[in-house]
């Protein structure tokens, strides 16, 4: 077994009486691609909020890639990366731009900037739109931009919250290639997601029902435990038992 | 020992490290807040188009001074001196005589039409009465139901009657007459940009810097680039703070051309110290940025910023900040109001420092409330934005 980044134990938020997440166990490792599954109102951002620092658990433990949830959250947020679902990157700057300021804000030196700058539009083939505005480019290319963005500053973990909503079938897939690509670089990838066919491409996944796992495990075993033939079918048992509406 | 102070040291050298990425963090979000601001026209325009068109309507056409108003007359004297006091009349500046009418009757419809805004009447026997009583009357009637203008047309109509009195009474001996020695401190020809100009400069500021930084911050909410920013090791109050300051540097460009616009445009003097003068605006334009913070805190849609922007600041700095109407004069609720509004601090300040040309000791109470203002609004949004958070 390689070695764990994201550890939690008990991990649980209350808002007033309503358990948003409940006492959730688990442990992901480097280098991993975790599926984090669940309906429209299962815990599944209240969680993803409390690792990221974004939000203070009421209780339980955790620790995010060495660091302490509570005490270490400056240490934690240099060491993630992080891309919602809404789309994150200025439109009124130019792709370059863009690039310097999140870079800037992590702390990069220029000539690491500049660098990297270069690098991720070739890497994107964006040499042509590097000094167009943002605004300008299709979905799919921002939404491969804002993950690259999000790799910038080499995070050990990236948190990906429904990446590729409204995107189109095959830059889906190309985003996907971008993701195996960053894990194989032991980037752990922990990633929310709608599609089935995508929980599939998962190494791992856990299925979040009214605020507690629910199911964790790799697809395959997945589904023969639940006797089913595809993710969907499983998902369906899971979330079918949910109490709670969004 | 010596391994001890090594390593204070390396721990300062890491703190100055420290310092110098927290400064260069900050340059960036900066400089991109500029990008933000320099880029969209619309608030360009905002920002420098509003405050020329406003000095321009304050100061030209929007003007307390009534000048070429219609009036007519009715002459029922029709001898030298009746017509020596209408062509004093015609003459001035502020009248335009429509026609000489005869009858009661003209006046009255005249005036149901809105075509004229005062009516004199000469009565017969004028000279007459002038020269043998030494007494004679003229009555002048206004339209009042705009009661601001009736004052000041039956005020200028008096003067010019009185005038005419003293102009006849050259040559004659008067027993006893007292001439009153109206001085107006401050704008002797009680001109109206006197009192536009710090309205205008109060009323500017509050717009841009209240409504521009609650809409620039609760933008980054809406689009969702709030959550990557607080996911980043930024400082989340760095991020609230660096938003202000394009503003800070803009309106105080502002204030520049504002003041430039009003001294060599509106012929307005600054007999106050400049840079008091400048200090105070600084001052005003902080507390407007910490209002604007807090009401981008409180809210979540830029639609929900505006309204309060709007509603709940500029109506009030409009209305009860003492630009349009005397505070003495309202209600005794609204006045306590307009001592929450900081416009009317700043209305205050401004008129003190330059038109009256006064110094820090007589506006030491006013830079004191904005400050208190200020550190209020600083305060309750620190605190609102710790719950947010946590």
């Amino acid at each position: 077994m390689s070695d764990t980044v994201i550890q939690t134990e008990k991990l649980t938020k209350r808002f007033g009486d309503f358990i948003a997440v409940n006492e959730i166990s688990f442990s992901v490792n480097k280098g991993e691609i975790f599926g984090f599954l669940g309906a429209n109102g299962a815990g599944k951002t209240t969680a993803m909020r409390m690792l990221c620092g974004l939000l203070k658990p009421s209780s339980g433990n955790a620790q995010i890639a060495g660091f302490d949830i509570y005490k270490q959250t400056e240490k934690i947020k240099q060491s993630i990366g992080y891309m919602s679902q809404k789309f994150s990157l200025y439109e009124d700057l130019t792709v370059l731009e863009n690039i310097r300021f999140f870079g800037g804000i992590y702390g990069l030196s220029n000539t690491q900037i500049s660098l990297k700058s270069k690098k991720l539009v070739d890497e994107l083939g964006l040499q042509q739109e590097a000094k167009k505005l943002v605004a300008e480019l299709p979905l799919g290319w921002k939404q491969k931009l804002s993950f690259s963005v999000a790799l910038l500053h080499d995070p050990k973990i990236v948190f990906l919250d429904e990446p590729t909503g409204g995107v189109d079938p095959v830059t889906r897939r190309q985003f996907w290639e971008m993701i195996y690509e960053a894990a194989h670089r032991d980037v752990t990838i922990f990633v929310t997601t709608h599609y089935m066919d995508e929980a599939e491409y998962c190494n791992r996944i856990s299925i979040m029902v009214d605020g507690k796992i629910e199911a964790l495990d790799s697809p395959s075993h997945l589904k023969q435990k639940f006797k089913a033939t595809s993710m969907d079918e499983v998902f369906y048992q899971l979330a079918r038992g949910a109490k709670r509406e969004e | 020992m010596k391994c001890f102070t090594s390593w204070q040291g390396v721990q300062k050298e890491k703190n100055s490290i420290k310092k110098v990425m927290r400064m260069k963090q900050f340059l960036t979000f900066v400089q991109k807040e500029f990008y933000h601001v320099l880029r969209d026209k619309k608030t360009l325009l905002i920002l420098f188009g509003m405050p020329v068109v406003q000095i321009l309507i304050f100061g030209f056409a929007l003007s307390n001074e009534v000048k070429n108003s219609k009036i007519v007359v009715m002459d029922q004297a029709k001898d030298i001196s009746s017509q020596k006091l209408i062509n004093k009349i015609e003459a001035s500046k502020y009248f335009d005589i429509e026609e000489s009418i005869h009858s009661q009757g003209q006046i009255d419809a005249a005036f149901k039409k809105g075509a004229i805004k005062m009516a004199l009447i000469i009565p017969a026997g004028f000279y007459q009465n002038l020269v043998h009583e030494h007494k004679a009357q003229v009555q002048v009637i206004a339209d009042a139901s705009d009661p601001n203008i009736a004052t000041a047309l039956t005020n200028y109509a008096n003067a010019i009657v009185q005038d005419f009195q003293t102009e006849l009474n050259t040559g004659f001996e008067m027993p006893y007459t007292i001439i009153p020695e109206t001085r107006m401190l401050y704008n002797p020809q009680q001109k109206s940009v006197y009192s536009m100009v710090p309205g205008v400069m109060a009323l500017v500021l509050m717009l841009l810097c209240v409504l521009m930084t609650a809409i620039s911050i609760v933008r980054e909410k809406e689009t969702g680039t709030m959550e990557v920013l607080l996911v980043s090791p930024f400082k989340p109050s760095l991020v609230i703070l660096s938003k202000t300051v394009p503003y800070l540097l803009l309106s105080f460009i502002d204030i520049i051309i504002i003041l430039m616009m009003s001294v060599w445009l509106l012929g307005l003097p600054i007999n106050g110290n400049i840079f008091l003068l400048l200090a105070v605006s600084v001052l005003y334009i902080i507390t407007c940025l910490s209002l604007g913070i807090l009401i981008s805190i409180k809210t979540t849609t830029q639609q929900a910023a505006m309204m309060i922007s709007l509603m709940g600041m500029l109506l009030p700095s409009l209305m009860l900040s003492g630009f349009m109407f005397p505070i003495e004069n309202m209600p005794v609720p609204l006045q306590v109001i307009s001592n929450i509004v900081p416009a009317t601090w700043f209305n205050n300040i401004i008129k003190a420092v330059m038109i009256k040309g006064l110094g820090p000791s007589f506006i030491w109470k006013e830079v004191l409330i904005l400050t208190g203002m200020t550190l209020f609004f600083l305060f309750v949004s620190l605190k609102s934005f710790k719950i947010r958070l946590a």
